[in-house]
């Protein structure tokens, strides 16, 4: 027994030790603190690793660099999410206050996250950014003043689909009688794309068949009978994780061709085809940012960072220049030019998040700007507003050759007269049920 | 010395009955519920209110109710994140779509309906048993989450399939702040947590140990099967629904189907194994274990370590040690941590001097 009592309090000791630790750690004053949530473990961990890595290493490239911001240096802190919402919340917590002037802006990684901070996050007055997740009819910012789902949502990647098959087929008129079938992850993440599918479906005159897959996705094999059967011209596909590999699997084993299947960012990298082995041969994909080291804000982080034995934030060098990686070297760009704006209306000092917010409201990135930093044609031209919060809304189209992804389009712009209207009818739900007045944009400055 | 209840005489059948006999036991309980009242809202901060404690307080809630059906009647169930599920998006529809229901009720309709589920999913334990029963209730855990993606219905039409809970307001004041939020799930947790350590002590507990110990003892000496184990159920997922609309309403804010999925469940019976089976105070010492020590390793590893160690690394480490932990609690006391706890008050009778 007497031992249990030692061991116990052993710990107690511990545990003590780590409630202190966290709170005292101290940031230098004069420093922008930008949090980072990464899901390092657990079933994301390939997009963590990738995605805070890029993220990290930009971070620290405009920190040696330039010195900062505007002079501003930038502090950072990672907090292990597990891709989990209570997980993610504590980070959230446990950061918001962090740094002189508390956190810059928040990138949870996890829509389930982004979900249960907006509200926490218009009343801490911290941004949320979700490029690639999160809530689409966030992309109102008359409604979400606080949350920015850059790039491109979910509705706007389906349109820019459906649009590039058109492209494929000749012409948008060409779709009429053809019949896609909609092969989707079946939770709340798959399922948002239904409506619009069945939209488009009716107004371009082309047959929609829409077969859920159940999540995780081992599982897949009469599903894709299913599509065999009925014998669609184009798949277009909402996976992730496990789903994607077995889904490609599948379809070479009923012997559906994999180049007519187009699907979207989440299964676009390349962990997602490698596993798949050859079956991945001719695999679709869009993305709101092509894979590859050529663009020179890659190569001057691989100069800095993985040449000559110095140490980057990636473990693994050959990820660099990844899917995954330039997915997270563009959140350190967008991130960070909206602290760039926000300097410019609040000066070169530490800024808080609601000055910050005002930033990324008023992002406006046009190619010379892209040039500078080095990112033409890794991120597309936008500009945010407050009506828009998602700036962009264009998607390349990128191919797998076996090896590596190869860029096949330039930007493909969303169908906003199909989007807009829908997120504007949700956001104006959500609005009521909240009770939130919409923000008077001509008011804004 | 200090914990010794020689002296303290009972000369009432009141004085005998009490829900904590000893004197020492009452002191310690209010000193507790004082500190948890008076002193933590005044000494926590929005992270320690928003991120720790009503996680916290809500799941020990979740583990009480699975620790009466599990710990107390000896139904093992997997299902029990799959009642929470049913609580929160129950709480949700009743608040939308009855104009003016106050959300008191909602969560106690929210309970019912997770009992009326529970009851349904609780019929296989009549012919089934161990783990066989465990695989039956699984089968709640998937269907529950099924039918919520399914059916828009349950989540209003929302493309995403995720709620946002609605505005708690009682009596004109909203809880809105961290602090009310906490003190609301306080005076949820403290009112359920002492009917559940009345209950087990009724006759209805001790049905449901004569069952645990072995059922056909039981039946022979007249304790009726399916009314005993059905009403293990229902109170089980009443306390599990309420535990759910909590999580949704005092402590996210937001619900998708996905938050209640079989890793919660596994991560309850966790909690009432490494916690103690059998035992309330047990469900409070789980879930201490199962949420806040990764969050503390990974505050310790985050200043120890940063910047040192490969921060991929560092995660996988903090899981280790966690698992390690599990595994060194089980091996010195394969009865949880209530039974340490019990066992430290035994020593404490005697202490200084022990044999």
């Amino acid at each position: 027994m007497r031992q249990h009592v030692k061991a116990i309090r052993r710990m107690a000791r511990w545990i003590a030790l780590g409630l202190m630790g966290g709170a005292g750690a101290a940031l230098a004053a004069g420093e922008q603190f930008i949090p980072i949530s990464s899901p390092r473990i657990g079933q994301m961990s390939a997009i963590g690793t990738g995605l805070s890595g890029g993220y990290i290493d930009y971070i620290e490239l405009v920190n040696q660099r330039d010195g900062g911001v505007g002079g501003v240096k930038l502090a950072w802190e990672e907090c292990e999410t597990e891709y989990k919402v209570d997980r993610g919340v504590e980070c959230y917590e446990r950061l918001k206050k962090k740094g002189s002037t508390g956190a810059s802006v928040f990138n949870h990684i996890h829509t389930g996250t982004t979900y249960a901070t907006i509200e926490r996050s218009v009343a801490d007055k911290v941004p949320l950014v979700s490029i690639g997740y999160g809530r689409t009819d966030a992309a109102d910012g008359r409604v979400f003043p606080f949350t920015f789902p850059l790039l491109a949502t979910y509705w706007s990647q389906n349109t820019a689909q459906v649009k590039f098959i058109g492209m494929r087929e000749g012409g948008m008129d060409k779709l009429k009688g053809k019949k896609i079938a909609h092969v989707y992850h079946d939770s709340p993440f798959g399922k948002e794309t239904i409506n619009i599918m069945n939209l488009q479906a009716k107004k371009y005159g082309f047959e929609v068949i829409h077969v859920g897959i159940t999540p995780p996705g081992t599982e897949q094999q009469s599903q894709w009978l299913q599509v065999r059967q009925a014998k669609p011209d184009w798949v277009i596909m909402v996976a992730a994780g496990v789903m994607t590999p077995v889904a490609l699997k599948s379809a070479q084993k009923v012997g559906y061709p994999v180049d007519r299947i187009v699907s979207g960012w989440w299964s676009g990298a390349e962990e997602d085809t490698i596993p798949a082995g050859d079956a991945a041969q001719g695999f679709i994909t869009s993305s709101h940012t092509p894979t590859g080291t050529q663009f020179p804000v890659i190569q001057e982080l691989i100069k800095r960072f993985y040449s000559q034995g110095k140490k980057g934030n990636m473990e693994d060098v050959k990820r660099v220049g990844s899917a995954y990686y330039n997915i997270g070297v563009i959140h350190g760009i967008l991130n960070i030019e909206g602290i760039r704006v926000a300097q410019g209306k609040y000066g070169k000092k530490p800024l808080t998040g609601e000055q910050v917010r005002w930033g990324l409201e008023h992002l406006s990135i046009d190619e010379k700007r892209l040039k500078q930093l080095g990112a033409l044609g890794l991120l597309q031209p936008l500009k945010t507003s407050c009506m828009d919060h998602e700036g962009g809304g264009a998607v390349k189209f990128s191919q797998w050759d076996g090896k590596k992804w190869n860029t096949i389009t330039d930007w493909v712009s969303s169908d906003q007269s199909i989007v807009r209207p829908l997120i504007e009818e949700s956001a104006a739900k959500y609005a009521k049920e909240k009770n939130i007045k919409l923000r008077d944009c001509s008011k804004e400055s | 010395m200090f914990y010794r209840e020689t002296g303290q005489y009972k000369t009432n059948y009141g004085a005998d009955e009490q829900i904590f006999p000893i004197r020492q036991d009452r002191i310690g309980v209010m000193i507790i519920l004082a500190f948890a009242y008076l002193a933590v809202p005044f000494i926590g901060d929005d992270y320690w209110f928003s991120a720790i404690l009503i996680p916290f307080l809500i799941l020990s809630l979740a583990a009480i109710g699975l620790n009466l059906l599990t710990g107390y009647a000896g139904q093992l169930s997997l299902g029990s994140a799959g009642f929470m599920a049913v609580g929160a998006f129950a709480a949700y529809n009743f608040m939308l779509r009855i104009e003016g229901m106050p959300f008191l009720l909602g969560f106690i309709l929210a309970g019912l309906s997770a009992a009326a589920v529970g009851i349904v999913f609780g019929l296989p334990s009549l012919r089934v048993k161990g783990f066989y029963l465990a695989a039956a209730t699984l089968a709640s855990q998937f269907f529950i989450e099924w039918v919520l993606t399914k059916f828009p219905w349950f989540t209003n039409n929302s493309a995403s399939g995720v709620i946002t809970a609605q505005k708690m307001v009682l009596f004109g004041y909203a809880f809105d702040t961290p602090m009310s939020r906490y003190l609301l799930t306080l005076v949820i947790v403290t009112l359920l947590a002492l009917a559940a350590k009345n209950l087990v002590r009724t006759r209805t507990g001790r049905d449901w140990m004569a069952i645990r110990d072995m059922d056909v003892a039981a039946e022979v000496i007249g304790i009726p099967m399916l009314k005993t184990k059905l009403l293990a159920f229902a109170i089980s997922s009443f306390y599990l629904g309420v535990a759910g609309a909590l999580w949704a309403y005092c402590y996210l804010g937001t619900v998708e189907p996905q938050a209640f999925e079989l890793t919660r469940s596994m991560q309850l019976l966790f909690m009432i194994i490494i916690g103690g089976m059998g035992t309330i105070v047990g469900a409070f010492f789980g879930a201490a274990f199962i949420v806040l020590l990764p969050i503390f390793l990974n505050l310790f590893t985050s200043t120890i370590f940063a910047g040192q160690v490969d921060p991929g690394m560092l995660s996988h480490l903090e899981q280790l040690v966690f698992g390690g932990m599990i595994i060194f609690f089980l091996i010195v006391e394969p009865l949880g941590l209530a039974r340490l706890w019990q066992l430290g008050k035994q020593k404490l009778r005697l202490w200084p001097f022990p044999h």
